[in-house]
């Protein structure tokens, strides 16, 4: 049995026609018809689809600082579990990467790991501060090669501060990834504000502190003609004025978590912090807009924000927790329940949204490649004619903040090849690349 | 399912135990008849009823609920409270008679007793019941008794009034 | 019924038997009779994570005259303030075999994490909840007003009510509106816009910002606390412009029913929201409201305790 050669028989690519898929020596040989390969490794795939290796631009790995909640190999697991081949590593550790040694540390990380790739993300202000910029050049220049600078958990709020920075990107044809919320519009905020957050006196966190944010945002881009991408999207309005930017011509690209394309803010009213996210759950009315949005390409890809949080800042009052859910584990089969199953969207443009777009926005060269032949085999496997149960107490995260438990959900992903081993086949983890 | 008492003989034995309370009470205008929610209490109003008309003045009635007083409140879904209401001569030095439907394990009595101490001190207290079923668990016994119905613990005795069920009877179900 | 949290999960039932057992309990403590043996041998825990004597004073004397064990648990110098988590409390109050845990706590939903948690098995009885609810505090109001505005009913139908203040952070509003509106009663909230929160628009309830038009129009004013510290959050100007346009004055006083009453559910800030000349008149009946809160709030225990069919089979 090879080590080198696999082929993929049987299954159905995201363009919905079928092929074999050849892989040698980390690269897709050949896509086609009965290919037959003795030296191969067979993997029989009747009924599932194969996509390309999904793309994550939003992740957080809590490594360095909070290795009690996710390390970058354990968060490197859930994501090869949940078809993923490359995660982007939020900047928001301790200490805050907003610097090359930060950086290049989780980069390293991620390598040692082996199990997909892991690009991270450069802070756009020093300590998230919102005050002075970073060093987006030492990071950029580093051998992580960062392209995306966000500051997510805070927002870069001052609008002098927004502009010098997508000014400066420029010269790195970096991409400001802005988490659009107004400070003092949310000040305590802990849930969505509407007649939910009256009923449960808890203090809402209006749509218009998002919107505003995004508004100003998209003008601020298109004056300085740079690159602005918009995270988590979740309300109605604030994909009305995305629409409005890009049928302006404005460079912004804009992403939605899976947990905004399923969840409503009613979920509060059992004060079960696991519902606890920020921007917070919405209204049934956003969910249906962010799914039109992301099937209309308003909305350009699906980000995770897997957010890994131990269980003690879970098991407490509402507002006393801390803001976020995992996502890594569930993503595909979320979008699967919520695009595809409904007829919304197609698996290949599944793999757009969660592959190609996101690794086009992010410049991940290896990633995102769609199968092309000689291209890097970065790619998973699916059923979707499976459904399986999630378990907090299952997850490969470290964590087990999951808002899905319990649920019963479409698609059992069954291989995640990274650079043409595979890191999940049938269930189990194959942190060696294929030789454990 | 069969009638023990029909509505002819839970007439009869209510003017019985009447003419008994008077009779061993001789002062009258210091009676107080003070019924256990809810069918004893309508006994009592309707003994109350009898004694006047005997003894030619109106004899003092009111009820006395004893459910904050119960010793099996933890056994049983909740109870709601029944209304309390003493006479305005209210119950300190006067011959209490408290009035209930079946007497049984005497744990009513006792939570009724209770409930009479913590109101005032009466110069007596006695107990009429319209049935005595047996199967005491308390040392109590009654003054005044309309019928001695020998029965098995595990039959249950059921009394029915007019004022609530429609119609007098007493019955005894089960075996 | 095992659990008080909001007034929510009560039905127009539950609700008016609650206030039919105070109405029999007031009659007999009215009398000689100070103390029932009805709750012997339950303890009962008050939880207070947020400093509220007076309703902590009230379950405790509730507690005390149905006999229960009290324990005062409260945040000064407790592990509270020591950074324990709810968590870990409700382990230690577990451990101890409370029966029925009653809490006080800054964050809204405290108590319902309690009950639905699996930490503890006791009942759990929301005492204010960050700016939730406070049930009791509505059920004692409620029983206040069926007494002196009640036409013989049961419920409150008809019977018109007017709560005035900061709605915005009112947890004895967010109860009153559920419970008075379950009642039958129908309610005028009126406020500052900027002490409403949004989604107010769809509660059962008549919204104005104007005092002296609804005044001569309802059988009840209910006044609530305004908090020194809102004015720094830009909610209004300054106390004078308060007090101009939603204080209870004695010239408001004047524009009310004739039979109409004034109510407040404590502390209050005389000279704010409510004249001290009000507070003190015939019309008000604040000082009754906490006489009524300890009968109530003894109704509570014993609807939820008196008959714990959880202990049954466990000895």
């Amino acid at each position: 049995m090879s080590t080198n050669r696999f082929l993929l028989k049987g299954a159905t690519l995201a363009d919905a026609s079928s092929a074999d898929v050849l892989i040698v020596d980390g690269r897709i040989d050949s896509v086609s018809n009965q290919i037959s390969d003795a030296a191969a490794t067979i993997i029989e795939l009747k009924g599932s689809v194969i996509l390309p290796g999904l793309v994550d631009l939003h992740t957080h790995l809590r490594q360095p600082g909070r290795e009690d909640a996710e390390s970058v190999l354990s968060g490197s697991r859930a994501g090869a579990k949940g078809g993923f081949t490359a995660l982007s590593a939020m900047a928001n550790t301790s200490p805050v990467a907003d610097n090359a040694g930060v950086v290049e540390q989780v980069y390293r990380l991620g390598q040692e790991a082996g199990l997909l790739d892991v690009f991270p993300i450069g802070a756009v202000t020093q300590g998230l501060k919102g005050e002075t910029l970073s060093e987006i050049g030492a990071m950029a220049d580093s051998i992580a090669q960062v392209r995306t600078f966000s500051d997510d958990g805070n927002c870069v709020s001052d609008p002098l501060v927004m502009r010098r920075a997508l000014e400066y990107i420029k010269k790195f044809d970096g991409v400001i990834a802005q988490h659009a919320q107004e400070p003092r519009l949310t000040v305590g905020a802990q849930m969505n504000e509407g007649e939910i957050s009256s009923i449960l006196g808890l203090k809402g966190w209006p749509a218009i502190a998002e919107e505003a944010i995004i508004a100003r945002d998209v003008l601020l881009v298109d004056h300085v003609k740079s690159r602005l991408h918009i995270c988590h999207v979740t309300t109605a309005g604030g994909v009305e004025i995305i629409r409005w930017a890009k049928a302006r011509g404005i460079n912004v690209t804009a992403e939605v978590t899976p947990h905004h394309l399923l969840l409503t803010d009613d979920l509060a009213k059992s004060y079960d912090p696991v519902f606890k996210v920020n921007p917070p759950l919405r209204a049934q009315s956003d969910v249906m807009a962010l799914r039109e949005g992301l099937a209309e390409g308003v909305i350009d890809i699906v980000a995770t924000d897997h957010a890994p949080h131990t269980m003690e800042t879970k098991e407490c009052e509402w507002q006393e927790a801390s803001f976020g859910m995992l996502g890594l584990e569930t993503a595909l089969s979320i979008v699967q329940k919520t695009m595809v199953d409904t007829g919304l969207m197609s698996w290949s443009q599944v793999a757009d949204r969660m592959s190609t777009a996101p690794a086009r926005i992010g410049r991940y060269l290896n990633q995102g490649q769609n199968l092309a032949v000689g291209s890097a085999a970065n790619l998973m496997v699916v059923d979707p004619s499976r459904v399986w149960t999630v378990d907090r107490d299952l997850m490969a995260s470290k964590s087990r903040n999951t808002p899905f438990h319990g649920f019963e959900l479409p698609g059992v992903i069954t291989h995640t090849f990274f650079n043409g081993l595979p890191s999940f086949m049938d269930g189990v983890l194959l942190e060696s690349g294929g030789k454990s | 399912m069969s009638v023990a008492l029909s509505a002819p003989d839970i007439s009869r034995a209510l003017t019985r135990i009447s003419h008994e309370i008077l009779e061993a009470n001789q002062k009258s205008d210091q009676i107080t008849l003070l019924g256990i929610p809810t069918r004893g209490a309508h006994l009592a109003l309707r003994v109350a009823a009898i004694m006047s008309q005997i003894a030619g003045h109106e004899i003092a009635v009111g009820m006395l609920d004893i459910t904050m007083h119960r010793d099996d409140l933890r056994l049983r879904p909740p109870r709601a409270i029944m209304p309390t209401s003493i006479p305005t001569q209210g119950v300190e030095g006067r011959d209490v008679i408290l009035i209930d439907d079946v007497l049984f394990s005497g744990r009513t009595i006792r939570a009724a007793l209770d409930a009479l101490g913590e109101i005032g001190r009466p110069h007596t207290v006695q107990l009429a019941a319209l049935v005595d079923r047996g199967h005491r668990e308390l040392p109590i016994r009654a003054d005044f008794v309309g019928k001695n119905l020998p029965t098995s613990p595990t039959q249950s005795v059921k009394l029915h009034l007019t004022e609530i069920d429609g119609v007098d009877e007493v019955l005894i179900e089960g075996n | 019924m095992r659990h008080l949290l909001s007034i929510s999960d009560l039905s127009k039932i539950e609700a008016i038997s609650i206030l039919d057992t105070a109405t029999e309990l007031a009659r007999v403590t009215d009398g000689a009779v100070k103390k029932l043996p009805t709750l012997r041998g339950r303890t009962i825990v008050n939880l207070f994570a947020e400093d509220s004597t007076r309703t902590r004073i009230s379950f405790e004397a509730a507690a005390k005259r149905l006999s229960a064990d009290v324990i005062n648990f409260s945040a000064k110098g407790s592990s509270l303030s020591k950074g324990e988590s709810l968590k870990d409390t409700a382990l230690t109050l577990q451990a101890m075999g409370a029966d029925a845990v009653v809490i006080r706590h800054g964050a809204s939903g405290a108590p319902q994490r309690l009950a639905t948690s699996q930490w503890m098995l006791g009942s759990v009885i929301n005492a204010g909840d960050g700016t939730h609810e406070h049930p009791s505090q509505a059920l004692l109001d409620a029983f206040t007003i069926r007494k002196h505005c009640g036409k013989g009913a049961p419920d409150l139908l008809g019977i018109r009510v007017a709560i005035v203040g900061d709605i915005l952070h009112s947890r004895v509003a967010r109860s009153n509106v559920l419970l008075l509106t379950l009642l039958g009663a129908s309610v005028t909230l009126i406020a500052p816009p900027t002490l409403l929160p949004v989604g107010v628009e769809n509660w059962p309830v008549t919204i104005s910002y104007d005092f002296d038009s609804i005044i001569p129009t309802v059988d009840v004013v209910m006044m609530l606390r305004v908090q020194q510290e809102r004015m720094s959050d830009l909610f209004f100007p300054n106390a004078r412009e308060y007090s101009r346009y939603f204080g209870l004055t004695l010239e408001r006083l004047r524009l009310m029913n004739p039979n109409a009453i004034v109510m407040h559910p404590g502390p209050m800030n005389r000279g704010l929201e409510i004249a001290a000349e009000v507070a003190d008149s015939a019309r008000s009946v604040i000082v009754e409201q906490v006489a009524n809160g300890v009968t109530v709030r003894m109704a509570i225990l014993y609807v939820l305790l008196a008959g714990h069919s959880l202990e049954v089979g466990s000895k």
